[in-house]
Order: structure tokens, then C-alpha cells, then sequence
């Protein structure tokens, strides 16, 4: 298998911009499962989502709808940098 | 056709299937028997793992609990959801890129040293032991209640299926059968949920259905159902818990890293063709997990309405659930309600010898209880009973009925093979290929995983027909245990270059030592009754109240710490382990797996 990591691409950037991305992932991963659904889920119980207290919903629906969608975000947005960086497998 | 003879059909059509497919994908070379030649699509193996992963735990045990919790069994929702997203950003395309079979592979080449993965096999054993003893009870349990024989019949013929598939035939065949498996588990787990929110809210989507209204009145059946709860006496349901709201925290990171540590699942993200394909892998994973577990919160209150509903055939009208005759009459109860007090998991003992049921929070101040001459609650409903009675609750057709005991089952099995087969590599390729037997050949290795697959399944059966005392909270402590060892050091092995195998190796002993003695100064050592220590000096949950389910959390931070601490005072991580981290962060280079050296 050859080595073709010749540091004609800029290593150091790319993984700071995967830290960044996974900073903001872990940011929005945390605030609707933690924060909406058990620290602030009792004050969100007050809003109602259709026939849900919003507080219930984070905890029970809400968030792990939330987890799917950010997976694909972040396969979306990994793929990109793996572009722009030109480090990706093809 | 009777419920019995329609549920042997049901069942033995999808054995069939399963046993078809692992034939079929019979597996020829190690590579293949492990990771199923790195050929499989990402969206099968999102399935797959989505089967792998719902167990009997998720299947038959979490709808009743959160039934029985309210809001707070949403840590289960949460815990076992969330911890997808850690895996597929922080871990998977990492350990893809690195190119190797197993969890302890990647240890020992990481951490340049058998000592490390060594260790990362002990704390795999463990973890998957604690956790497939309860698959095999579940097993048993899932057999005897729909076949009609005995505990042990059941587990006798759940390790004889298990055997089969899972030896013969490899990853590759446990791969395809899992996607069989997963559309059995999902179609038996939604029909029901279906039917039954239909019924309630004239909705055919369980999850609008449980934010919907109650058919015909302007009353959301959330709403009604705290009404109906705080009549009895219970908590609301939508805000009861049962931990305070540090311990609900604590559990849900304990759940949540304990899924991204266990090897099972892991190892799933080994198989696909690409670095691209293990992010998006871990995303259908989830998607066909979710499917199930958005489910989970109606099946939950559906059936909590339905049973109150039952008890109380005036609530709905009348919330006055005290009047002389608003209580279900004991010889005018549902024939399924006769059915399971066979079983021994449904209960009445009539406490007060008025012929009736009364259903209720006893624990309640309300003084409404006692003024009506009740004496204590007096049905007791086992929390297992509630998915698997759901349909019978509901009065839907016995095709059903039948269709949730195979998916019951299913569930149960394949997750008990996938469990064996990280069990099985550990020992034959992590243990005596790499340590004790270098030259084993491929064959002898193939046939050295086959023996240790079959031992496992033997230990794991003789253990589920002697449960030393634990069944559905053992799951929970196999996540902590995962929490505690596997996870911190896969994560540092990624993130940081400079940590070397001393602290890799000390962090790993802390973190799952200290999880394990608080679980055994709780439990038992090794479950044993009797053999609790500290609780009775200390009391229950000593330290900062944390329930032992819960401690993997704080088992990780040791471990994170304690990592941190020895790395700084011995030598450096040689240059050319750095320089591997490096490479392992991008995805370029990435090449087929390579299990040799």
C-alpha cells in the first residue's frame, strides 16, 4: 500500500476544523437531550407541541429525532472538509 | 387456527428464514467469518446493527418501564439514542481508517503492546458477559411464555438456535440474518403500537398519536392520562420520576458512553467498505433504532391508559375513581388478564373482600383511599408483561400476538450472536493468536473461534439457567462497565497523541475497578447475595447518592483522570505511534481491513 501523505494538503487545518465541527455538534447534542429534556424539561412543561408538554417531548421524541439528524449533518459537513482539504479516499 | 399453533408457525417461518440465510452466507476465510469481507452496504449494515443492538431488553422490558416511570423513563430513550451520535463522530471512521478486526487489535497496536490489549479483552469479557446472561434469560423467558414449556426448555433450545447460526456462520451470515431479523422485530413491535393508537386517537402514527387527542373529545390523551394517574394517586405521568434529576443525569451519560464503548456494537463499523461509509452507518443505525424507540413512549402510555382504563371502566367519564361501583368486578375481568396470572407476572390479592380491584398508588395521602375502605393496592403488574400483553390488552387478532413473540425473539437472539461473536474473536484472535499461539493458522484460528463461540454459548446458557440473582438491571451495569474501560481509552487512543501505554493501561483498571466495586459493594460481589459490603455501614448509594447503575459515568472520569495522571510521569509515546495518530485522523490512505501484522 503506498503512503501518498506527502503534506501537500494541510493536515493541522483539517483536524482543526473537524474539532470545530464536532464542538458544534456535541454543543446542540447536548442542549436538546441534557438542557430541553432533564435541566429545563420542568420549565418547558409549560409550552405545549400539539398535545405534548414541550419538557416531555425533549425527553421522549424530541431529542432522539434531533440525533439522527445530526449524524447526517455532520457525514455531510465531514465529507466537505474532506474535499476542501483534499484528504478524502478517491 | 389457535393462538398456540399460529405462534409456532410465526415463529418457526422466521427460525427458518434465519437459518436459510446463515447457510447461505456460509463464511469461508477468517476475514469473512469476522467482518463479513468489509462488502456490506451502509444502509443493511445500519440495520443490522439496529438488530443487533434492540435486545430483549429494549424490545420486552423498556416500554413497561417507562409504562411504569412516566417522564422519567425517558433516560432509557435518551441514554440509548444518544450515544450513536459520540459514536459516529468520535469513533467509528476512526477505527475504520485504522484498518484492524477487533476492539483489542486496535489496543494493542495503538498502545504498542499486548499488555493494553490484554486488558481491553478482559474489560470486553466482562462487559459482554454481564450483558448476554440476561439475552439468554431472556431467551428462556420469551420461549417458555409463547411455546408453553419450561424456563430451562427454553434456554436449552435458544443455545441450540444461537449455536447454529452464529457458528456456522460467521459475520457474514450473522450480518444478513440481523436484517431479517431487524424487519421481524420492527413489523412486531409497530403493528400493535398501530392498531392501538388508531383506537385511542384515530391516529395511525404511534408518535403523533400520543401528542394527538382522545377519540371523540377535545382532550389530549397525555392530558387525560395525568388526570387519570393523579385521581389514583399517582404521580403526573408526563413529570413523575423516580431519581432525583443528578441521577437522571448521571445514568443518561453512563447509557449514552456505555453504547459507544461496547465492542458488539463497535466492531459493526469495522465492516463497511469505507471511512464515508462508517459516519453514515452509524447514522441508519440510529434511524432504524429510532424507529423503534419513538415507538417505545406510545406503546408506553397507550398501554398505561388501556390498563387503568380496564380497572376503572368509569374513569373516563367519571373521575371519581372511589364510588361504590367504579371499580372492575375480579370475576368479570378480561380473559387476558386470566391468561398472565398463570404466569404468575399479573397478581390480585383482594385486601379488602369486596370482590373488586383496586388499582392505586397506596403510598398516597390522599385520604379518599382509606375512607372508601381500601386497604392497599391490590394488583401487582410485572413491568416485562406490558409489550407482550399489549396486543391481548387491546383485543387485536392472534396473528399478533404471534408476530410480537417472534419479534420478541429476535430480538433476543441476535442480539445474544452478536455478543458471541465479539466474545469468540477476543479469544481466538485477540487472546491466543496474538499472545499465546502465533502460529495458528487461519484455519486453526477459524475453528479455534468456532470452540470459543460454543463455549460461550454453554457459559452464557448454564449462567441464564442459574441467574446468580440479577436479570434486567445487569444490561444497565454492563453499559456502566463498558463506560468505565473501553470508551475513555478508545477516545484518548483518537484525540490525543501524546498518551502512552502506562496511562491507557491505568486509566482502563481504574475506571472499570472502581465501577465494579461500587456495583459489587451494592450488589453483591459478582452477584452473589449476600456478599454486599460498605452499603450497610455507608447506606444505599454512598457515594454523592449515585445509584450503581449510574456509576459508569463517574467510572470514566477515573478513568480519564487517573489516564492523565500516570502519562505525565512515564515515558513518552514513541514517535511513530504519534505519527500513526496522525494518519489515523484522515481518511485518505484508507485500505481493505488487515487483521495480520
Amino acid at each position: 500500500m503506498q503512503h501518498d501523505h506527502e503534506h501537500t494538503h494541510d493536515e493541522k487545518g483539517y483536524w482543526k476544523a473537524t474539532l470545530g465541527l464536532i464542538r458544534n455538534v456535541l454543543i446542540v447534542w447536548f442542549v436538546v437531550s441534557y438542557g430541553f429534556g432533564i435541566i429545563l424539561a420542568p420549565m418547558l412543561n409549560s409550552i405545549k407541541l400539539g398535545g405534548y408538554p414541550l419538557g416531555f417531548w425533549f425527553a421522549h421524541q424530541g431529542s432522539m429525532y434531533i440525533f439522527v439528524a445530526l449524524i447526517f449533518i455532520y457525514a455531510k459537513l465531514m465529507g466537505n472538509l474532506d474535499e476542501k482539504f483534499g484528504v478524502s479516499e478517491k | 387456527m389457535s393462538l398456540q399453533a399460529l405462534t409456532y408457525l410465526v415463529v418457526g417461518l422466521t427460525f427458518a428464514i434465519y437459518i436459510g440465510i446463515a447457510v447461505w452466507a456460509r463464511a469461508g476465510s477468517t476475514k469473512e467469518f469476522y467482518v463479513a469481507g468489509g462488502s456490506v452496504h451502509p444502509v443493511l449494515n445500519g440495520m443490522a446493527t439496529g438488530a443487533d443492538w434492540m435486545s430483549a431488553a429494549s424490545f420486552i422490558s423498556m416500554a413497561g418501564l417507562i409504562s411504569n416511570m412516566g417522564y422519567g423513563g425517558g433516560l432509557f430513550l435518551m441514554g440509548w439514542t444518544g450515544g450513536y451520535v459520540l459514536l459516529a463522530m468520535l469513533l467509528a471512521p476512526y477505527l475504520r481508517k485504522f484498518g484492524k478486526f477487533t476492539v483489542p487489535q486496535f489496543f494493542g497496536t495503538r498502545y504498542y503492546s499486548k499488555g493494553a490489549s490484554t486488558v481491553a479483552v478482559m474489560c470486553l469479557l466482562m462487559a459482554s458477559t454481564t450483558y448476554i446472561i440476561g439475552q439468554m434469560t431472556g431467551v428462556g423467558v420469551a420461549f417458555s411464555r409463547f411455546l408453553g414449556v419450561s424456563n430451562s426448555t427454553g434456554i436449552y433450545i435458544g443455545m441450540g438456535i444461537v449455536f447454529m447460526y452464529a457458528v456456522f456462520g460467521g459475520m457474514k451470515g450473522i450480518t444478513y440474518t440481523q436484517v431479517a431479523q431487524y424487519c421481524v422485530l420492527i413489523l412486531a413491535y409497530t403493528v400493535p403500537a398501530i392498531f392501538i393508537s388508531l383506537h385511542l386517537t384515530g391516529n395511525p402514527i404511534p408518535q403523533l398519536g400520543l401528542g394527538s387527542d382522545m377519540v371523540g373529545s377535545s382532550v389530549s390523551l397525555l392530558a387525560k392520562l395525568d388526570a387519570i394517574s393523579t385521581d389514583l394517586g399517582f404521580a403526573q405521568y408526563t413529570t413523575s420520576t423516580r431519581i432525583s434529576q443528578f441521577n437522571t443525569f448521571i445514568y443518561t451519560i453512563s447509557l449514552m458512553i456505555g453504547t459507544a464503548g461496547l465492542p458488539h456494537v463497535i466492531v459493526r463499523f469495522f465492516t463497511v467498505p469505507k471511512v464515508k461509509d462508517a459516519r453514515s452507518s452509524a447514522g441508519w443505525a440510529l434511524v432504524f433504532i429510532a424507529l423503534l424507540y419513538t415507538t417505545a413512549p406510545a406503546v408506553a402510555a397507550m398501554a398505561r391508559m388501556n390498563l387503568l382504563k380496564t380497572i376503572n371502566p368509569t374513569i373516563m367519564t367519571n373521575p371519581d375513581v372511589t364510588a361504590p361501583d367504579a371499580q372492575l368486578v375480579y370475576t368479570e375481568r378480561p380473559d387476558w388478564m386470566k391468561r398472565w396470572e398463570v404466569t404468575g407476572l399479573l397478581k390480585f390479592e383482594d385486601k379488602n373482600g369486596d370482590g373488586r380491584i383496586q388499582y392505586y398508588n397506596d403510598k398516597s395521602k390522599d385520604p379518599k383511599f382509606a375512607a372508601a375502605g381500601w386497604k392497599g393496592s391490590e394488583l401487582k403488574v410485572n413491568a416485562d408483561i406490558i409489550v407482550l400483553a399489549n396486543p391481548e390488552i387491546a383485543l387485536l387478532p392472534n396473528w399478533v400476538i404471534a408476530l410480537v413473540a417472534a419479534g420478541g425473539l429476535a430480538a433476543a437472539l441476535s442480539t445474544a450472536a452478536g455478543l458471541l461473536l465479539a466474545i469468540s474473536s477476543a479469544i481466538s484472535h485477540d487472546l491466543l493468536k496474538e499472545k499465546f499461539m502465533p502460529d495458528l493458522t487461519e484455519k486453526g484460528e477459524l475453528m479455534a473461534g468456532k470452540i470459543s463461540m460454543a463455549g460461550a454459548i454453554v457459559i452464557a446458557g448454564y449462567l441464564g439457567l442459574n441467574p446468580p440473582g440479577f436479570a434486567a438491571g445487569t444490561v444497565a451495569i454492563a453499559f456502566g462497565l463498558a463506560a468505565s474501560s473501553i470508551f475513555p481509552a478508545l477516545m484518548m487512543g483518537i484525540f490525543s497523541k501524546t498518551m502512552n501505554k502506562h496511562g491507557a493501561i491505568a486509566g482502563m483498571l481504574a475506571g472499570i475497578g472502581i465501577t465494579m466495586f461500587y456495583v459489587f459493594a451494592h450488589k453483591g460481589i459478582f452477584f452473589v447475595k449476600g456478599t454486599e459490603f460498605l452499603v450497610g455501614s455507608l447506606g444505599q448509594n454512598f457515594f454523592l447518592g449515585i445509584e450503581p447503575n449510574a456509576f459508569g459515568t463517574i467510572g470514566a472520569i477515573v478513568n480519564f483522570a487517573v489516564a492523565f495522571a500516570v502519562k505525565n510521569m512515564t515515558a513518552p509515546v514513541p514517535a511513530h505511534i504519534a505519527k500513526m495518530v496522525e494518519e489515523v485522523r484522515i481518511p485518505k490512505g484508507s485500505k481493505a481491513v488487515d487483521g495480520a501484522h
